[in-house]
């Protein structure tokens, strides 16, 4: 099963209605909750960090074969070096989007926390990509 | 601590009068666990979902749901007859009538004891703090208003654990003037004990309790009952110095308590009150994407205005609001003369303090194994690209969405659409007197006869 949603880059207003919508997607599924609750918390983070640096993005969202694969590719300006990005606290947003409660530096370190596999790839002045996979059964 | 809850079974105060009711669908469209279907011309609750917010109780016309209530006659059959009552039925009175008028009145109803709710808020308190330090979740959610906990535990199931899972004060003061009347002497045989509620959630939850033990409570008025009773009595001058038994433990904590903020003013660290069923899901949907984790607590109330917002609450719920603040703020200055403690002849409620397990169920779910789900899942996402998304109701379901769920679980069908109806008949799926024979079976198969029997319906020429 395939959704597919469209972000708008600076957005902020609307920065959590991909992962609310998501959320009651696995609800109807019977997800179990502990596992829904995680996928919920990395997308919410994924959606805000789209919203935040790129100019535009979307996400697709694949429920398959015992696993939600969740792909979010935006047009931005890419990061340049992924592991000092994963360090938890270190942020680029600029101060204007931290007075707004975002730009911890938390997100991308939240969003491998809250899956079982994250891959990042990214072109610095043209996006970037990640990828999110869990699986819809605890030990699997 | 007992399991109670889960799967089991769900009592619910709140009723249809078939008699009354005219499939209007109001009810249908404000309910916010959509549990509400028209069949037959008559709206139908469907247990599973309903939590008793009451919502549709407050949007029908002809006032066709009803309150389940116990009979006050009942309280004859006990010799000690105790009534608990929450602060906000002193608010539904002028503060120029003193509250031992009232009391009084309540008396003359046949009382022989009356007690406030809110008199063991200490107790709750005590149970607040012990809970939070040993639970880890944040925000920690209030269980007081009962119908939140179930709306929680139906749509958003996994925030469960949020919960905090302490006896309300309706609870734990059901329990303590048990204790007490029991240990003044009476026989548990002869102690009635009631509770005057200001809604339909809180008949449920004494009915049939989440996550608790067995309730106390002999029975149920419901307020806006009790409320002409007592007005009787005051207006006919028949209240007097003859009391019934009471105490002297109000305290403003207390008063103020089932009240919009009651509850957050006692919490040092940073706590939301939210109130308002609406106002109530959206801060859920935030908590559940992980938006709220800096909030410690949570004070989540169905009605506006709290329980002085309750449905079965008559007047206004401001002039009772203001009230409650005046008379707790007279109550705080007179503190010094007023020397009367809970702990007076304390009774430990300790073990009765914390709740047992408040099971998530899930009505969302369009089958319990996935993989099914799932394939219903598509076939509804399918049949959504058919109906005309507009939301009309005359399938007698909230909206499309709603009965595209209905229809992979085989609880309604494609042609209740009126549109598909019509598709169905031009590519003859469908014959015509099928079609009348459906729109019957979901409006009543008069319902598109005359009908003067309406709010702004008159025939003149008749």
């Amino acid at each position: 099963m395939q959704y597919k949603y469209k972000i708008a880059g600076g957005d902020f207003a609307n920065a959590g209605t991909v992962a609310s919508s998501v959320k009651k997607t696995l609800r109807q599924l019977n997800i179990d909750h502990s596992i829904s609750k995680r996928v919920v918390i990395a997308l919410y983070e994924g959606e805000v960090n789209v919203v935040a640096h790129a100019y535009s993005g979307i996400i697709d969202v694949e429920i398959e074969n015992g696993r939600i694969r969740i792909l979010i590719s935006d047009r931005g300006p890419g990061i340049p070096d992924i592991p000092k990005a994963m360090e938890e606290g270190y942020s680029t947003a600029s101060p204007q989007v931290r007075e707004m409660g975002f730009g911890a530096g938390m997100g991308l370190s939240n969003m491998k926390k809250n899956s079982d596999i994250m891959n990042i790839t990214s072109t610095p002045g043209e996006g970037t990509a990640v990828e999110l996979i869990t699986y819809l059964e605890p030990n699997e | 601590m007992s399991n109670k809850g889960g799967d089991t079974e769900f009592h619910h105060a709140l009723k249809v009068h078939s008699e009354l009711c005219t499939g209007c669908i109001h009810c249908m469209a404000v309910c916010p666990t959509r549990a509400i279907r028209v069949r037959n011309g008559k709206a139908m609750i469907i247990a599973n979902r309903c939590v008793d917010c009451g919502e549709c109780y407050r949007s029908c016309p002809v006032s066709a749901i009803g309150v389940e209530q116990d009979d006050l006659n009942m309280i004859f059959g006990f010799k000690t007859r105790a009534i608990l009552i929450p602060s906000v039925l002193i608010g539904l009175f002028s503060h120029k009538i003193p509250v031992t008028a009232i009391y009084s009145a309540l008396g003359k109803i046949g009382f022989t004891h009356v007690y406030q709710v809110g008199n063991t808020i200490d107790m709750v308190l005590d149970a607040y703090r012990e809970f939070r330090l040993a639970n880890k979740q944040r925000p920690l959610i209030s269980s007081f208003c009962p119908a939140i906990v179930r709306l929680i535990q139906v749509r958003f199931p996994s925030l469960v654990d949020n919960i905090m899972r302490v006896n309300p004060p309706i609870d734990m003061s059901a329990l303590y003037y048990r204790k007490k009347l029991l240990s003044e002497g009476n026989d548990a045989k002869d102690i009635g004990l009631f509770y005057a509620t200001p809604c339909a959630a809180k008949i449920a939850a004494i009915k049939s309790p989440v996550g608790e033990t067995e309730s106390v409570i002999t029975g149920v008025i419901n307020m806006n009952y009790l409320y002409n009773k007592i007005q009787g009595y005051l207006q006919r001058d028949e209240v007097d110095q003859e009391m019934p038994v009471t105490d002297n433990l109000l305290s403003p904590a207390g008063i103020l308590w089932s009240l919009t903020r009651g509850e957050t003013i006692h919490s040092e660290k940073r706590a939301l009150p939210v109130d308002g069923i609406r106002n109530v899901t959206e801060i859920l949907e935030n908590v559940e994407n992980g938006k709220l984790d800096s909030v410690d607590f949570l004070e989540l109330r169905a009605c506006d205005e709290g329980c002085a917002g309750g449905i079965l609450m008559s007047g206004n719920r401001f002039l009772n609001v203001e009230r409650l603040r005046k008379l707790a703020s007279s109550v705080e200055k007179n503190k010094e003369n007023n020397t009367a403690k809970l702990s007076d002849g304390y009774i430990s409620l300790k073990e009765h303090s914390f709740l047992g397990n408040i099971e998530p169920r899930n009505i969302e779910k369009l089958d319990e194994n996935v993989s099914a789900a799932m394939k219903k899942m598509k076939r509804k996402r399918r049949l959504m690209c058919f109906l005309p998304g507009f939301d009309c109701g005359a399938c007698g379901a909230p909206d499309c969405q709603t009965l595209a769920e209905d229809i992979v679980q085989g609880r309604a069908q494609i042609s209740h659409c009126i549109f598909m109806q019509q598709q169905m008949i031009n590519q003859k799926l469908l014959s015509q007197e099928k079609a009348t024979k459906i729109t019957g079976e979901i409006w009543g198969a008069e319902r598109l006869e005359k009908n003067c029997n309406k709010t702004g319906a008159e025939d003149e020429n008749k």
